[in-house]
């Protein structure tokens, strides 16, 4: 019977025929853990009394969300961290390497992998054609010492995209459209299923991007299916045995179908404090800004830096804070090379180390009582970064690097 | 078994981020500490006046967000028996059954703030003593009601050394 993306990467690594709403214990290519729920991992692994990795090559323990160290009680964490890796031999990935989902798409993620990740948004390897997926501690402690996991095959929702964007818009802007459009739980213990033209001529960047955010409206996973731009990403990291096609069986049974044209979406903003709560830039073009973030595994990968330099060229940013962190260490080396950083620090960016920055309210630019920052990032849940009582907008890097020149948020469209 | 506890009533959209917020992140290693701070941001006396038993009764897609092992786990530290919700996020759900912590789908439009519930976590009811109604709930599926009565995962993985599900 035809397969789903989903049903199809689980049957063939069970080793079972399995449909949606089937139970599978499936090996897991890659389990890791990032320092925000790594130690709690580490002592469930211990108090399971686990001794050893069933596949210490393929655990990584990634320091990321608080990096570096913002106080003694995390430095603590971190190493236990490091003192794990060394114990047991799980990679880790230290200080200024950059976020966990940026490192597994350059170094693991590829075609018809399981990947689990203590961390909601591991389904970003699902760009990748990976079945990727967020869990819990406890979760990933066993699968370290298993490697195996056991999941519930998703039911699968089809997005077909076709068109072409319009200037000034991106993935980013189409990934929030959807999200309005589906609703925060609109696809919960689902999988989403990308297909139609506008994908099949979207760059890994893009959808890295559009993957990162299946979490938010409730997704298991988000997948692309493999193709030649998988191919040659997969080559040009010196990863071809990775490459493997990889889709969808013609008559699979969707759940549903969801079509868009990328053509009618405009530069489009997540207001406080739901994910979920569109509007276009243009419409909340009276927003005063204090911050303006740029970075997180949603976009701060060569592409987006990009995107953001090429509009802040020769401009200069208003009288706000204009923060920076590349996602990766290989990234922040590549925008150097390319220009962009220069580029952004004339125009008066701050740039931070690789790693989750200012996205999870931890360090490095917690904002002020009742202050507005619009993000690149994929959450603007109240007190996501550090205050309950500051506001959260998510956009495109080409809103935020707009919104950066004027100081309130503002449509790309006229810088571009 | 039964449990029987005050009703601790929130809304829709409750994310792992208003369980146990980022600027706790520091807090992680030490639960007890960090679970003064659990929904702060939404009842900041929820931590001082919650009692063992009592119930977290939310909305629809509780949960949501990070996958913070640590929002369950501050609940269950705090004494919370059972969070009851009109649907929950998918991780959070695993997360809070892994760590032995039961997540009762049913439809919470009818349980108020402070309402004394008992629940029958084998006959798959809720009973609202207060109002004098009786709820029922959705049966877990079947993989992870094993992982619940063995108490959560780890105990469920000392029992049979393996996952059983779909055996
Ligand atoms: S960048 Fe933000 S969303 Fe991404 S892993 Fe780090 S904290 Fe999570």
């Amino acid at each position: 019977m035809a397969k789903t993306l989903a049903e199809k990467i689980l049957s063939e690594r069970a080793g079972i025929d399995v449909r949606a709403g089937g139970i599978v214990v499936t090996p897991v290519d890659l389990a890791f853990v990032q320092d925000g729920t790594g130690p709690l991992a580490v002592r469930q692994f211990q108090s399971g009394g686990f001794t050893r990795l069933a596949q210490p090559q393929q655990t990584v323990l990634y320091i990321d969300h608080a990096s570096p160290s913002p106080a003694k009680e995390l430095s603590n964490d971190h190493a236990l961290l490091r003192q794990f890796s060394r114990e047991k031999g799980a990679v880790l990935s230290d200080v200024g390497e950059g976020v966990c989902h940026q490192c597994v798409a350059e170094s693991f993620a590829g075609p018809g992998k399981v990947i689990v990740g203590a961390d909601s948004h591991t389904v970003t390897a699902g760009a990748a054609g990976a079945f990727a997926t967020g869990m819990g501690s406890t979760d990933i402690a066993v699968a370290m010492a298993l490697g195996k996991t056991w999941l519930r095959v998703p039911e699968t929702v089809k997005i077909i995209a076709t068109g072409n964007f319009k200037k000034g818009v991106y993935a980013k802007d189409f990934i929030l459209h959807l999200i309005g459009l589906l609703g925060a739980d609109g696809a919960t213990y689902q999988a989403l299923e990308f297909g139609g033209s506008a994908v099949d001529n979207m760059s890994m960047s893009e959808r890295f991007t559009i993957a990162n955010m299946a979490v938010e409206c409730g997704a298991k996973v988000g997948l692309f299916p493999s193709d030649n731009i998988t191919r040659k990403y997969l080559e040009s990291r010196g990863r071809k045995d990775d490459y493997r096609p990889i889709k969808a069986d013609e008559g699979a049974k969707y759940d549903r179908v969801v079509e868009i044209d990328v053509g009618n979406i405009v530069p489009t903003v997540s207001k406080p404090h739901t994910v979920d709560n569109i509007a276009t830039a243009a419409e909340l073009g009276g927003i005063e800004v204090s911050q303006v973030f740029i970075g997180t595994c949603t976009n701060g990968r060569l592409d987006d830096l990009k995107i953001a330099a090429n509009i802040l060229k020769n401009r200069r940013r208003a009288n706000i804070r204009l923060l920076v962190a590349p996602a990766s260490k290989e990234v922040f080396y590549n925008a150097i090379e390319a220009g962009y950083i220069q580029i952004l620090m004339n125009a008066g960016a701050v740039i931070l180390p690789p790693g989750c920055a200012a996205c999870v309210g931890v360090h490095q630019g917690i904002l002020g009582d009742n202050e507005s920052c619009i993000s690149t990032a994929n959450r603007n849940f109240k007190g996501r970064m550090g205050n309950p009582d500051s506001f959260i907008y998510l956009a495109s890097p080409a809103t935020a690097a707009a919104s950066a020149i004027t100081g309130r948020i503002t449509d790309p469209g006229e810088f571009i | 078994m039964e449990l029987k506890g005050k009703v601790f009533k929130f809304g829709d959209d409750i994310s792992t981020d208003h369980i146990i917020p980022g600027r706790f992140f520091h807090l992680r290693s030490n639960i007890p500490e960090l679970a003064k701070h659990t929904l702060e941001d939404v009842n900041p006396e929820f931590a001082s006046k919650v009692k063992k038993g009592d119930f977290v009764v939310g909305g629809n897609n509780f949960g949501l967000g990070s996958s913070r092992e640590h929002a369950p786990l501050v609940l269950k530290t705090l004494g919370v028996s059972a969070v009851l919700v009109k649907s929950s996020a998918r991780i959070f759900f695993r997360n809070a059954i892994n760590i032995g912590l039961p997540v009762l789908v049913c439809d919470t439009a009818s349980i108020s703030e402070d309402d004394e519930l008992v629940v029958d976590l084998a006959g798959g009811t809720i009973k609202d003593v207060t109002r004098g109604i009786e709820l029922t709930f959705v049966a877990f599926p079947d993989a992870m009601l094993k992982i619940l009565s063995e108490g959560g995962l780890l105990p469920y993985i000392k029992k049979y050394g393996d996952f059983v599900v779909g055996k």
